[in-house]
């Protein structure tokens, strides 16, 4: 398959979803470590993608949605940004509302990589 | 030219901002202390105005699509604010986060 239709499906099955360096258990990047503290905090199951053990997201991912860096975070098939804006929108509440609306669609209990 | 003052005349130029601060912080990742390619940007616009935060960032992206493509450029932090916005947080950005290690070739 298509890099890019892979990355597309894996934000479309996902409705919360981070692209970083490392796990969120452990972040190989602290932009990806604070990126997904703040996800965690939201207190619902999210899905992520290792680009340091996909080279092919690795490479492909910045011409996805034009975003040139890592990570990347994606809540109902919509990227929400990096770790700033991320970050920023937790501060204000809105990244929990957000995060709690989109966990309604996750069809079952299992948290596990994208 | 220092890559700091590069950034700072492209985006003084496109953006006409308030306020500027160009922060290099390479000494504090994984990489050459001299290599010039982690940067936290705090930038206060009247262009940002009626814009979220996605599309401000890629404003400031698109400026150095080049630089952050060929890795040149690994990190900008951005800090975008509307000059509203800049006032009622009484000029103050976060900081940056370390860096823990990972990185592109290993």
């Amino acid at each position: 398959m298509d890099v890019l239709e892979r990355i597309k499906q894996q934000v479309e099955s996902n409705p919360i979803i981070i692209y970083m360096k490392g796990t969120p258990q452990f972040p190989q990047c602290g932009f990806s470590s604070r990126a997904a503290a703040a996800l965690q905090d939201c207190g619902e199951k999210f899905a992520y993608v290792n680009v340091l053990a996909d080279p092919e997201v690795f490479e492909n991912l910045p011409r996805f949605q034009n975003w040139p860096t890592f990570p990347q975070i994606y809540i109902d098939g919509e990227l929400i940004g990096g770790c700033d804006i991320t970050e920023e929108m937790h501060q204000s509440g809105d990244l929990r509302k957000m995060v709690k609306e989109a966990a309604k669609k996750w069809p079952t209990e299992d948290t596990s990589e994208a | 030219m220092s890559r700091k003052t590069d950034i700072e005349n492209r985006i003084r130029e496109r953006l006409k901002p308030l306020h500027l601060e160009v922060i290099d912080e390479t000494h504090n990742h994984n990489v050459p202390e001299n290599a010039e390619s982690h940067f936290k940007i705090i930038v206060a616009s009247d262009d940002f105005d009626g814009k979220m935060l996605v599309a401000r960032h890629r404003l400031i992206n698109e400026l150095f699509a080049n630089e952050l493509a060929s890795g040149v450029i690994h990190a900008l932090a951005l800090h975008t604010m509307t000059p509203e916005e800049w006032h009622a947080k009484g000029g103050e950005a976060p900081q940056s986060p370390p860096c823990l290690g990972g990185g592109k070739n290993q």
